[in-house]
């Protein structure tokens, strides 16, 4: 365990001061200010309507900009560009070991390949939740600031619905990070891996969805599909009506979801560990 | 007294048909500077490897301090440089030595003490993508001598340094050496190896085809001479001395003999009325014998067995 501990304080001293997980970090939380709050803001105050913007109506579109509906609104990015982000980041974060040659160098420093691993993992899990904790915070500030301009009551979402929803997100995001890093560990190389991760989260899936629907057959499948199971979860979340954001789906109820998301967790997390020690590090 | 510290038994590693390595068997002893020597794709890097626990042996076995390679003891024991530094490019030079020390276990200071052994304490915190091949490299050894490990593995540690440098690292694996670390080394720098190995193998397509000390691999001195003409020399050496000891080398001869006989070599061509131009001691040096053993272009010539050529 100690090897464990050791190990995740050194992955954690190396991401902190990694450009490109800030840069990642960073992306993520303007991409949900855009698509949660800009576009349905814009599309409120215009009374027009926009692709990326509910068609729902007016006071239903302010409700979702309000403090109230954080819980509600913040997983909904995470189905679909906040999931592909974080496989970037859990992609990166392996691939690019193989590339500089720094798993050689920790791989010989004592600590097994499992506990690096670990280690690994577990900071990653950490940068989770900062995130996810980063963001709730900002989006609970952001609809503060909407509901003073609108001159709406500011109130605070229940403590309850808050915490399942952060815990949402995490789990979500923690999927697609774990997603990534395996990808990373397969590809051994950050190209490869961002490739083939992307393609997955952003076209095979829901190409697959799509057969889905002709062929109730394959259903099987693709209702348990990573991407699926977050979106069933974050689409959970909510029950505003109108139309969802791409991504958010209603395949399975949140509990399902939940314990398909943990059981992709640990697979990826198991299988990136006895891939890598089972492999040579040349 | 000795005491084998590294030891492998027909450690060998198959790519498909091809061996990297092939029965490998040597051993490294304590206190002792090793060298590793062998041509460009001869298996020493991945016989290193296999004594770091990066790659598997497809047979065989090491030990390193009586312990598999790749155990959480031996590694904390052991100080690598394999196959050039792997470091984060966006940190700083020290920044990569704390996070090796986290790994560790070790206190900051270890980093500190780190760098100034090899002189990079007033660039350690220049992001390591701005530095030299050479920096690279001595910061590659400094991640190896975190924690004063007792056996160090160095894969071509002078790889990139100028020539000062170089004089640096060999005083550093000496000045280790003096004060009780075992070393490990690989290098293409033969006159490196001659001046500080205490011993060296010789691997080359895979397999061991030497491992003595340096002194008993370069052999005994010899005369060299050069006198014309050269075939009637030769006829009167070989008959003064034998035949086997008479060689020619270029346009010169090499006699296998005590330098101490060379007034009589001299007397004798000279009352034989030979023009003598050169008479001198001859050494070879580490580079001509490694040339020689690993210049056999058809493999099945150079060993009949798998045991290599011990002279100690």
């Amino acid at each position: 365990m100690n090897a464990v501990i050791a190990g995740t304080r050194a992955e954690l001293l190396r991401l902190r001061k990694w450009p490109s997980m800030w840069v990642l970090l960073a992306a993520w939380i303007v991409l949900n200010l855009v698509f949660v709050y800009l576009f349905n803001y814009i599309t409120f105050k215009t009374g027009g309507t926009t692709d990326m913007a509910s068609s729902a109506p007016p006071d239903v579109l302010l409700a979702q900009m309000l403090p109230s509906a954080v819980p509600q609104v913040f997983t909904q990015g995470m189905a679909m560009f906040g999931g592909a982000l974080m496989l970037i980041l859990g992609a990166l974060t392996i691939g690019s070991g193989y590339g500089w040659g720094t798993w050689k160098t920790v791989f010989t420093q004592g600590p097994s390949r499992s506990a690096a691993l670990a280690g690994t993992l577990l900071a990653l899990l950490t940068v989770v939740i900062g995130l996810v904790l980063t963001v709730a915070a900002v989006d609970v500030g952001v609809a503060t600031v909407i509901a003073a301009v609108e001159s709406e009551p500011a109130n605070l979402p229940a403590a309850s619905a808050m915490l399942k929803a952060l815990a949402s997100g995490m789990l979500i995001l923690a999927m697609w990070t774990a997603a990534g890093v395996l990808v990373g560990a397969l590809a051994r190389g950050p190209a490869l891996s961002v490739g083939l991760g992307l393609v997955w989260v952003l076209v095979v899936e829901n190409l697959l969805r799509g057969v889905a629907a002709v062929l109730d057959t394959v259903s099987v499948v693709t209702d348990f599909l990573p991407g699926t199971a977050a979106g069933s979860l974050a689409g959970s979340l909510r029950d505003f009506g109108g139309d969802t954001t791409p991504g958010v789906l209603n395949i399975l109820d949140g509990s399902t979801s939940v314990l398909v998301l943990a059981a992709y967790v640990a697979a990826f997390a198991a299988g990136t560990i006895w891939l890598v020690r089972r492999r040579d590090v040349n | 007294m000795t005491s084998d510290i590294v030891v492998t038994d027909r450690l060998t590693k198959r790519y498909g048909e091809h061996a990297a390595v092939d029965a490998v068997s040597l051993t490294v002893r304590a206190g002792e500077v090793y060298g590793f020597l062998g041509p460009n794709g001869a298996g020493k890097t991945t016989t290193l490897r296999m004594l770091t626990g990066l790659v598997r042996p497809t047979s065989g076995t090491a030990t390193l301090f009586g312990c598999a390679p790749g155990d959480g003891a031996v590694a904390a024991r052991t100080g690598v440089l394999i196959e050039g530094p792997g470091f984060f490019p966006y940190l700083s030079g020290r920044d990569n030595l704390r996070v090796l020390s986290r790994c560790r276990r070790l206190q900051d200071d270890a980093v500190e003490s780190a760098l100034h052994r090899v002189g990079l304490r007033h660039r350690g915190h220049d992001r390591f993508r701005t530095y030299s091949l050479g920096m690279k490299q001595r910061l590659g050894v400094a991640a190896a001598l975190l924690g004063e490990p007792d056996l160090l593995i160095l894969d071509e540690p002078t790889n990139g340094l100028d020539p000062a440098g170089m004089a640096e690292m060999r005083e550093l694996i000496v000045e280790l050496a003096d004060s009780g670390h075992s070393v490990m080394l690989s290098s293409h720098m033969l006159s490196e190896v001659q001046e500080i190995c205490d011993r060296v193998g010789v691997i080359s397509r895979g397999e061991l085809i030497a491992q003595s000390t340096v002194a008993e691999l370069r052999g005994g001195t010899s005369l060299l001479v050069r006198a014309d003409p050269r075939e009637r020399a030769a006829a009167v050496l070989a008959e003064l001395l034998g035949r086997d000891v008479v060689d020619t080398v270029g346009d010169a001869l090499a006699v296998a003999v005590s330098p101490e006989l060379a007034p009589k070599v001299a007397r004798v061509l000279v009352d034989a009325g030979i023009d003598l131009y050169e008479l001198s001691r001859r050494e070879r040096s580490l580079e001509d014998v490694f040339f020689a053993m690993t210049s056999d272009s058809n493999p099945g010539d150079r060993t009949a067995s798998n045991e290599p050529r011990r002279m100690s």
